[in-house]
């Protein structure tokens, strides 16, 4: 399963989403996710993908851009290569 | 003077999850405490608890459920049954309070959320809703955005009289016209093992009855050894009076007193001066004698010293009319609920006053001769006539809680 797929799968199950609606240019905004559930929801991440998100704050719009980040996080602390097989 | 009534009931505890099955439950003498249905790996030792039994948490998320700590959670489900059962609505939004109480707030949210980063080398992050989640006025401020009240919002903690307190203070907010309508209560959920070993080491609670550990905690009895840990909310719903009767309230009881005072003696060590000031202050405030009381639920943690103190305030300020009053502990059955134990008790004497009917002290089978009132024995007792009732919260710190409610006719 592709990060995305994950993301959109957990937002989903966390938040109650109709799966049609979480697309990857979804805004959280028009998904009714605040900035605190969007904080709350990188942790839950970070814990499925075993990566640290930076301490200051990154700014994430989209359905899209979370599953970017994860990649991104994935890539620097795991390499790519570990980072197919865990996302796999 | 503006005058306050309780038009609504909410209860989750140990003993039931709605204010009737657990007045039915005290009267008919069930025990919510048990052995505690966590196991902990660091110490599997069975923990003696008084648990929440197992609840509906429909309409709520994942995400929300992950971002609310038990004792917050409790705490709103109670206030909705409050608010459902006063079918209550608030003329003026801005005139709604929430006068709330807790003890140890987030406790178990605290408890994970730190164990989960302090035991862990590869976590650089704790959860980033512990802040919110842990702070002592969560629930409360849980309950004013669920009901979008904008008035006073208020959180107490002061240990084991907090809703206590949190009720006395809403009656003033009431009586003084800072608020027409209040839910008021109280919660905590601290059956963690850090807490848990807390408490154990500072040797207040029951020692275990091997064969029956349900009937572990026994206040007043000569066997006493301690109180049962246990979880829970209360939350009542108080109206200025005219804004329940223009609205056609169903009333339970008039608020009609509260007395509070510190006895400035010992952290824990319980003074019987200092909770006859607080008996003798709220029958001041009610404008009503000791032998107006027809039911007394007693602090009663099952304590040795507790016990007999509070029995010795009761004396020193009921005098003669001591030994005709009615006193009874519930938390033989439903465990010392910490931060929600005032509101709980409180609630169980406007109950005792409805219904006309007493839940006993379970479990007194051998008596204390020095504790020499009338605690309403293992049988609940028929009541009919009782006109005002009290309900007595005594905090670890020396803060001391009385409340008085008396027979409305409607």
């Amino acid at each position: 399963m592709s990060t995305l797929e994950t993301v959109r799968e957990m937002l989903v199950d966390q938040f109650q989403l109709d799966p049609a609606i979480v697309t990857p240019e979804a805004g959280l905004e028009e998904l009714k996710i605040d900035s605190l559930s969007a904080i709350e929801f990188m942790f839950l991440l970070e814990e499925k993908f075993n990566v640290n998100a930076p301490m200051e704050r990154v700014d994430l719009k989209t359905v899209g851009d979370i599953a970017k980040e994860i990649d991104r996080l994935i890539a620097e602390q795991h390499g790519d290569k570990k980072s197919m097989e865990q996302s796999a | 003077m503006r005058r306050a009534v309780v038009t609504g009931l909410g209860v989750m505890s140990p003993v039931g999850n709605d204010a009737t099955t657990f007045f039915d439950n005290l009267v008919a003498g069930r025990s919510g405490i048990g052995r505690h249905s966590r196991k902990f790996a660091e110490d599997p030792a069975p923990w003696l608890t008084a648990e929440v039994p197992a609840f509906s948490t429909e309409g709520f998320t994942k995400m929300r459920l992950g971002t609310l700590d038990r004792t917050t959670l409790l705490a709103l489900l109670t206030a909705r049954q409050a608010v459902a059962d006063a079918k209550f609505v608030a003329a003026d939004k801005d005139r709604a309070g929430v006068y709330w109480g807790t003890g140890l707030g987030g406790a178990t949210t605290m408890e994970d959320s730190y164990r989960h980063y302090l035991g862990n080398a590869t976590t650089a992050r704790v959860k980033p809703t512990t802040v919110v989640m842990t702070m002592n006025n969560a629930a409360t401020s849980e309950i004013s955005l669920d009901f979008g009240f904008t008035g006073q919002t208020y959180t107490y903690s002061i240990a084991c009289s907090s809703s206590a307190v949190a009720i006395g203070e809403a009656l003033r907010a009431i009586r003084g016209g800072y608020c027409d309508c209040v839910i008021a209560g109280g919660a905590d959920s601290l059956l963690t093992l850090g807490s848990l070993k807390a408490w154990q080491a500072l040797q207040t609670l029951a020692r275990e009855d091997k064969d029956h550990p349900d009937t572990s905690c026994r206040p007043f009895a000569a066997d006493r050894s301690g109180f049962v840990l246990g979880e829970g909310a209360g939350a009542i719903v108080i109206e200025e009076l005219d804004h329940a009767r223009s609205r056609g309230a169903t009333i339970y009881a008039e608020l009609a007193g509260f007395g509070s005072t510190s006895d400035a003696s010992h952290i824990t060590k319980p003074s019987a001066p200092g909770q006859a000031r607080a008996i003798a202050m709220a029958l001041h405030d009610a404008g009503l004698a000791p032998l107006d009381i027809g039911y007394i639920n007693a602090h009663g943690t099952a304590t040795a010293v507790g016990d007999l103190v509070e029995t010795e305030a009761i004396k020193s300020a009921f005098g003669e009319t001591a030994k005709r009053v009615p006193i009874s502990s519930t938390k033989a059955l439903h465990g010392h609920l910490m931060g929600a134990t005032g509101v709980v008790e409180f609630i169980v004497a406007i109950m005792a006053m409805q219904r006309g009917m007493i839940p006993p002290t379970a479990h007194l089978n051998t008596p204390d001769r020095a504790c020499d009132l009338d605690y309403v024995p293992k049988v609940a007792r028929a009541a009919h006539n009782i006109n005002a009732v009290m309900s007595n919260s005594f905090a670890f710190g020396g803060n001391n809680a009385v409340l008085i409610a008396t027979r409305m006719d409607q």
